[in-house]
């Protein structure tokens, strides 16, 4: 089945097809709970996709299967035209909790991708030394996770997703553990690395300004089970400085116009 | 565990253990190890016996008194050292020792200021028992979230009434915890103390039995306190489900 | 509510006053303050005296410093160190293995979790006249004693050491790729490493009850045969000493292993240990 078939939105025409497509995804746990409801969508390539909704509708849930760490109850995931049967190369993960070992040193923790493919201990320490000041953190390479404050953990997870040199970055929430004003210098960061490292980022948020502001493209989840609400470009221009961003007009009408539609779900 | 498709419970195992035992027994291929039913069967000729009973009562009287010694003296000590830095300070090095400390090493202590009877049994129940007690109530103690404590203040409550509605509330969980973890200990206390002893209820009963042979009665017996101790921390696992619901959101 | 009353302190002013303070609310001093204070309590104690059997602080050490300088005390812990270091030894292998193994495989955990479930919380000691009934009163049923009270306690931590484990590192290392013996052995084991130490912190105090336990039942060597002999002509001050050596000696082995354990797993708790 081609890319092209099922589309829910006109086709970019920057990328060459969809990078990741969910064809009728549905999850129900066991237990009886619905999580998600025949999803299809597709993630363009180059682009950060953000999938925004309410606590509990899903959206994790969804990015979990198309990384591979769950399996969808039907339907499929195809990740540049092949089916998803589990993790993979390709698709790397940032987790909320960041997911970092404790007892490794910042330099390990983000060379772990490579140590679990086995690259020799040289090449793969030069990478993650790499990422580790791509990221800001150089000098900490041997520090321990305790050591670094939430926000420093968040960017060792990040250069760890960043060092496998995946091609699709799945974040889940990577923001939400950390204060205010690390979170908005993070997600500043997260647009200039965007255009920096032309992947395919899929972003998962509960925080309406952060996905207008960072994303090309949103898709609006409903509560559970969740079936896709609907699906915003924000026409918001990317290349002034980040405080002009957030003044902008169209990203502030953006804002609200999601809010107020999102508003109808809240308890 | 699942068998052709039916989840079996934890417990069943013991089952499985219980054939093998048997089988073991019946083949005669460890000394140690009696068939199952024989020693079952043993139980009807030890547990109607005077000896038996009296030996049973007398386990049960220590055991309760000395833990009961042990909650009403260690609990407000703990407290009391969860409260105040000072108290906390002094006694905390002690309490880290003998809670794990060799307490065994202690009972010959005991009997020699105490001498050969029930007394010695009981105080081994409460130097048993009574650390661990202490310990969790001071965690519990500590564990009063401060906002609690500014809350009972914020709303009037006299001193005793914040200790009796909040403070003891706060701090239960852990205390039956340590309670809980306390009898564990007694029920080994009271053993403990009787075998050292030796000469009183099921330490008396375990003499006879070892220097006259009786391998059956040795492991009836041993499986009526095995059952016993099982039933005790059964009952308070119980209880302690009731309280935990609340202790994870404090 | 207790609090710390310092008002009276804090209104001095000066530096002088506030560094005396903080000197005297120094940790270690109030640790001297509590073994003054004890043991001065046990030498009233002993003086009064509360019975005829109870020495006094000062009686005990004298009659300890005896027995150390003339051998009695270092022969008997030899003596006594056998048997728990082979039994808690094997009690360690045996049972991190076991535990290990069964916080892995759900059907091991079924066969034997209930079996140290019931093990933790039943009176082991009342074992012991069974051993000796089925194993005479020599090393090996000393080493076992110390075995079977130890090694509940290694293998059930040890068992939930690995249940424990955090999901998101497990979620972690499958999505980088791991496979199951990478998972296990790069995340699974270094994440359990802190419990399972503990359970064997706590191993070993079960291990010394265990001995002393079977010196005073099974036959009287070591520590235990001068407890139990000096016991018997009387000797009140020896007996005490040999006490109070057997537990100061396990509480030097535990807080050794707790060193060692810091030392090897917990960076973050260096500097406060």
């Amino acid at each position: 089945m081609s890319a092209a078939a099922r589309q829910v939105a006109p086709v970019d025409p920057r990328s060459a097809g969809a990078m990741v497509s969910v064809r009728s995804v549905s999850k129900v746990y066991p237990g009886g709970v619905e999580a998600l409801n025949d999803i299809s969508l597709d993630f363009p390539r180059g682009q950060l996709t953000t999938l925004l909704g309410p606590s509990g509708c899903g959206k994790t849930t969804l990015l979990k299967i198309v990384a591979g760490l769950l399996p969808a109850t039907s339907g499929e995931v195809l990740v540049e035209g092949r089916t998803v049967t589990g993790p993979g190369p390709e698709r790397a993960f940032v987790f909320q909790d960041f997911a970092l070992m404790p007892w490794a040193t910042v330099l390990r923790n983000v060379a772990f991708g490579l140590e679990l493919r086995g690259t020799p201990r040289s090449e793969r320490e030069d990478v993650a030394a790499h990422y580790i000041a791509q990221v800001g953190l150089k000098g900490f390479e041997s520090k321990f996770p305790h050591e670094l404050s939430g926000g420093m953990r968040q960017r060792v997870g990040l250069a760890r997703a960043l060092a496998v040199k995946a091609e699709v970055l799945l974040m889940d929430e990577p923001f939400s553990a950390v204060d205010e004003q690390t979170r908005r210098k993070f997600q500043e960061d997260l647009l200039q690395l965007v255009v920096n490292e032309q992947k395919t980022f899929i972003f998962v948020t509960h925080s309406i300004e952060e996905a207008v502001y960072v994303s090309n493209r949103i898709i609006l989840l409903s509560r559970r089970p969740s079936r896709v609400m609907r699906i915003i470009e924000p026409d918001i221009p990317r290349d002034v400085s980040p405080d002009q961003i957030r003044r902008n007009t169209a990203y502030l009408d953006t804002v609200e116009s999601i809010w107020q539609g999102l508003k109808q779900y809240l308890d | 565990m699942i068998v052709f498709g039916y989840k079996l419970p934890m417990a069943t195992s013991l089952i499985l253990w219980a054939i093998l035992w048997e089988a073991v027994g019946r083949l005669d291929l460890v000394s140690l190890i009696p068939p199952l039913t024989s020693v079952m069967m043993r139980f009807e000729e030890i547990v109607p016996t005077e000896t038996f009973l009296d030996a049973l009562a007398l386990t049960a009287r220590a055991f309760a008194l000395g833990t009961g010694i042990a909650i009403v003296v260690g609990v407000p000590i703990g407290v009391v050292m969860g409260r105040s830095a000072i108290v906390d300070r002094l006694l905390l090095p002690w309490v880290n020792v003998f809670v794990s400390a060799p307490l065994t090493a202690l009972v010959p202590v005991i009997m020699a200021l105490f001498g050969f009877g029930e007394t010695t049994i009981v105080l081994t129940v409460v130097l048993f028992a009574i650390w661990i007690v202490v310990l969790d109530a001071r965690a519990g103690a500590r564990n009063i979230s401060a906002s609690l404590v500014e809350m009972a203040h914020c709303y009037g409550a006299t001193p005793w009434q914040a200790f009796s509605k909040v403070y003891v509330w706060a701090a239960l969980p852990e205390i039956l915890a340590g309670i809980r973890l306390g009898l564990v200990r007694a029920i080994k206390g009271v053993i403990i103390g009787q075998l050292v002893v030796s000469v009183v209820g099921f330490g008396y009963l375990f003499e006879i039995y070892q220097s006259n042979f009786l391998m059956e009665h040795l492991w009836a017996l041993l499986l009526v306190l095995f059952a016993l101790a099982f039933l005790i921390d059964g009952v308070l696992g119980y209880l302690e489900k009731r309280v935990e619901y609340y202790a994870a959101a404090r | 509510m207790l609090t710390v009353s310092t008002s009276r302190a804090g209104r001095k002013a000066g530096t002088g006053w506030q560094a005396a303070r903080r000197h005297l609310t120094h940790p270690l001093v109030f640790r001297l303050l509590s073994s003054v204070v004890v043991f001065a309590a046990w030498e009233y104690a002993g003086r009064k005296p509360i019975s005829a059997s109870f020495p006094s602080f000062s009686e005990t050490l004298v009659a300890g410093w005896e027995m150390a300088a003339d051998g009695s005390l270092g022969a008997a812990l030899l003596i006594t160190i056998v048997p728990l270091v082979i039994g808690v030894t094997i009690s360690a292998i045996v049972g991190v293995i076991a535990g290990i193994v069964m916080g892995l495989d759900r059907r091991a955990e079924w066969l034997g979790v209930p079996v140290f479930i019931v093990a933790q919380a039943a009176p082991l000691s009342a074992l012991i006249p069974l051993l000796v009934l089925a194993y005479g009163v020599g090393l090996a049923t000393k080493v076992t004693t110390v075995c079977i009270m130890a090694m509940p306690v290694i293998v059930l931590n040890s068992f939930k050491a690995i249940r424990n484990t955090p999901t998101s590192l497990v979620e972690m290392g499958h999505s980088f790729l791991g496979t199951r013996e990478q998972v296990i052995g790069k995340i699974i084991l270094p994440a359990a490493s802190p419990v399972i130490f503990a359970g064997l912190r706590l191993g070993l105090a079960s291990g010394f009850i265990g001995v002393v336990l079977a010196e005073l039942l099974i036959s009287p060597t070591g520590i235990g045969d001068l407890i139990t002999y000096h016991q018997s002509i009387a000797e009140y001050p020896k007996m005490f000493a040999a006490i109070a050596v057997v537990i100061l000696l396990s509480v030097i082995f535990i807080s050794l292993l707790e060193r060692i354990e810091i030392l090897l797993f917990r960076p973050e708790k260096r500097s406060v240990a």
